[in-house]
């Protein structure tokens, strides 16, 4: 097994963050799958020691939510968006591709280990549809073909950078440690926003179109203070 | 006719970072609201009319007035604010590019509510999905820690605040307020029977206000420019700017911050309106669990009146546009799936109503369906709708209900023909542009 001491006391960390220890049950399960790739019994074990549950209470937990495998987990974890906007505007055809250029179904693995696949829910990315994650990264605007190419070099262990996201790739299991509270240094890696984010905000400046200056004195301010607005506050 | 707020510096490439927030005079609302009253904050958040932008429309400053104060019964307990980042809606995708942006203006917005509402604990609830959001608002906590805005004893004022950032786990029923309480404190995620309202038993049954990103990060701006300059934008009733999210078959998908009330039309004409050769078939105003609108309903007011007038609701301003491609039993099959597979299982309607709803949608778009099929549709929307739980199950009516109201013709047509008259493939974005599979 590879849940180690240094596991242990990575969970205790995780449970001095919260004003009472249960609350860490759900970052410990994503620090689990950072270890061990999936919710493994030792894994659950762990979480009820440290918490003073039952396995059945920590079960119960890890398997009412999707994002805790049951099973191992590829090393790339590509989750393809097939809710109605992602479907339509192409992610079932995209599915279907990728199925059929892995051998593989909804929730299943390759024999390799390097890349399981899931059909997932709206990722809150539709203005990037149709749009495809691996190791909940974002690949926008993926058609059946960019989506082949993306899994080939995930299996070739050279994955592209996410479109939106660190510079490079993490690994499945290096997600989940972010995702279980610990920051991995990489948060300024990648753009700020993609176009379609930026896309009102040009469309303004181009306009001319702002918000309201705001007021030089607010009326609802109590006492001055030491800051007052300036001329770039009002983002004229 | 745009308004750019939050928005207004996401062009700097650095618009994540602490420097390019301050740049922008970030954290200078921080200060100004700790020189108030407490209760002076809430009276500003109430006066600008502010709504919650997670889709029901809640006033925020209201919702802060009814966190018990004082040292008797609940509030002398320990007071939370939960922001809900766990944007999950089909179609709404404007909180994450926001916390990817300008992660800072929402741990701003996180600190001024907090100190109104008298917490001294915060949790940015974060879906895990997206997992670089999670990065850029672990790193924002991070420097605003270092920078003095969070922590002990914040610019020297007393107010002490700690704040965590917590990823979910693939649920979306814990946007649910009362199933995020539930997840975060280490449950599975199942909505509460309210009363107790989360304002009074929240998290570990201590008051506690569970507020939208997008609203809890307005209210620096209405702390700088005051009630009366937030509420000058908007309509009377629905004030304020707000994020507009248009997605599907348009010419240019994006995010548009405009004011409460502009209308589709509007939003397609400034973007260059469905892609071309195509019209608009039917859209949704805030995401799947608001009923679907059509092509006649493009000037309606998007503000939280308007959109209920046309018989749906603003929910969270996603704009899913789709042309005349598209099925519309495909379409709502699709949603209704996504309801069966997230339904918590809690409430017997919703668990049974949306399992069996899928299969007869299943049938009906396989052309094996009966005329009868449509009216046992509607009749378990009606045993659903109002008998369930919580609003996921209300939601999941929405679009069987409003789809057979504007196009019964196109179910019929899928029962008559033996199938579904609809090329899959005209409707996907590569259609035209020559990629293929």
């Amino acid at each position: 097994m590879s849940l180690t001491d240094k596991t242990r006391a990575d969970a205790l960390e995780i449970v001095a963050r919260y004003p009472q220890p249960r609350s860490a049950l759900l970052p410990m399960l994503h620090l689990v799958q950072s270890e061990e790739g999936y919710v493994s019994a030792d894994g659950i074990t762990l979480c009820a020691e440290v918490l003073g549950l039952t396995k059945a209470e920590v079960g119960a937990v890890a398997t009412f939510y999707t994002m805790y495998r049951r099973r191992p987990a590829g090393e790339y974890h590509v989750g393809i968006c097939t809710n109605t906007l992602c479907a339509v505007l192409g992610g079932d055809a995209i599915m279907d591709s990728v199925q059929e250029q892995l051998g593989i179904g909804h929730n299943e693995t390759t024999p390799d280990g390097r890349i399981s696949l899931e059909h997932v829910e709206c990722n809150a990315a539709c203005d990037y549809a149709p749009v495809v994650m691996v190791n909940w990264e974002f690949y926008d605007n993926q058609t059946p073909a960019s989506t082949r190419e993306l899994v080939d070099a995930c299996r070739a262990g050279t994955p592209p950078p996410p479109t939106r996201g660190p510079s490079s790739l993490c690994t499945f299991k290096q997600t989940s440690r972010v995702l279980a509270g610990f920051a991995d240094g990489r948060a300024a890696e990648g753009v700020q926003a993609g176009p379609p984010t930026l896309l009102g905000l040009q469309l303004a400046t181009a306009r001319g179109d702002t918000a309201p200056a705001y007021p030089a004195v607010t009326p609802t301010a109590v006492t001055p203070t030491a800051v007052t607005p300036t001329s770039e506050t009002t983002g004229a | 006719m745009l308004t750019p707020v939050l928005s207004r510096h996401w062009d700097d490439a650095d618009s994540f970072t602490l420097e390019g927030y301050t740049r922008h005079d970030g954290y200078t609302a921080l200060p100004k609201a700790l020189a108030m009253a407490p209760d002076a904050v809430i009276a500003m958040v109430k006066e600008s009319g502010l709504r919650g932008r997670g889709g029901a429309g809640f006033p925020t400053g209201m919702k802060w007035g009814f966190i018990p104060q004082g040292p008797e019964g609940q509030g002398a307990k320990p007071h939370y604010l939960v922001v809900n980042a766990d944007e999950s809606e089909p179609g709404t995708c404007k909180d994450t590019p926001f916390m990817m942006a300008n992660p800072h203006a929402l741990i701003e917005g996180v600190a001024i509510a907090s100190y109104a509402i008298r917490a001294s604990f915060a949790v940015i609830y974060v879906r895990g999905e997206i997992v670089h959001v999670v990065r850029r608002l672990q790193q924002a906590v991070i420097d605003a820690y270092a920078a003095g805005h969070l922590g002990k004893d914040i610019g020297g004022t007393g107010f002490s605040l700690d704040v965590v950032v917590h990823a979910g786990s693939g649920a979306y029923i814990c946007g649910e307020e009362t199933a995020l309480l539930d997840s975060l404190e280490g449950f599975r995620g199942q909505p509460r029977l309210r009363p107790p309202f989360p304002a009074t038993h929240g998290l570990y049954a201590s008051p506690t206000v569970v507020n939208n990103v997008e609203s809890i990060a307005s209210v620096p701006s209405i702390v700088l420019g005051g009630a009366g300059w937030f509420a000058s934008m908007g309509t009377e009733k629905s004030k304020g700017y707000t994020l507009y999210s248009l997605s599907g078959h348009v010419q240019q998908p994006g995010q548009f911050e405009a004011p409460l009330g502009i209308t589709l039309r509007q939003l397609l004409e400034l973007s260059g309106g469905m892609r071309e050769g195509h019209e608009l078939k039917f859209w949704t105003p805030g995401g799947s669990s608001t009923p679907l609108l059509t092509a006649e309903h493009l000037d309606v007011p998007l503000d939280y009146e308007g959109v209920a007038a046309a018989g749906s609701m603003l929910g969270t301003k996603a704009l899913q546009c789709f042309d005349e491609t598209t099925c519309v039993v495909r379409a709502v099959l699709r949603w209704t799936e996504f309801y069966a597979h997230e339904s918590c299982g809690k409430c017997t309607p919703c668990r049974e109503g949306t399992y069996w709803m899928v299969q007869v949608l299943q049938r009906l778009e396989a052309g094996t369906g009966t005329e009868e099929d449509i009216a046992t549709l509607l009749d378990t929307c009606d045993n659903i709708f109002g008998r369930s739980f919580c609003a996921l199950g209300d939601g999941a009516t929405s679009p069987i209900v409003s789809g057979v109201q504007y196009f019964r013709d196109e179910f019929v047509a899928h029962i008559t023909g033996g199938g579904c008259p609809f090329d899959p493939v005209a409707s996907t974005v590569f259609a035209t542009a020559g990629a293929t599979a």
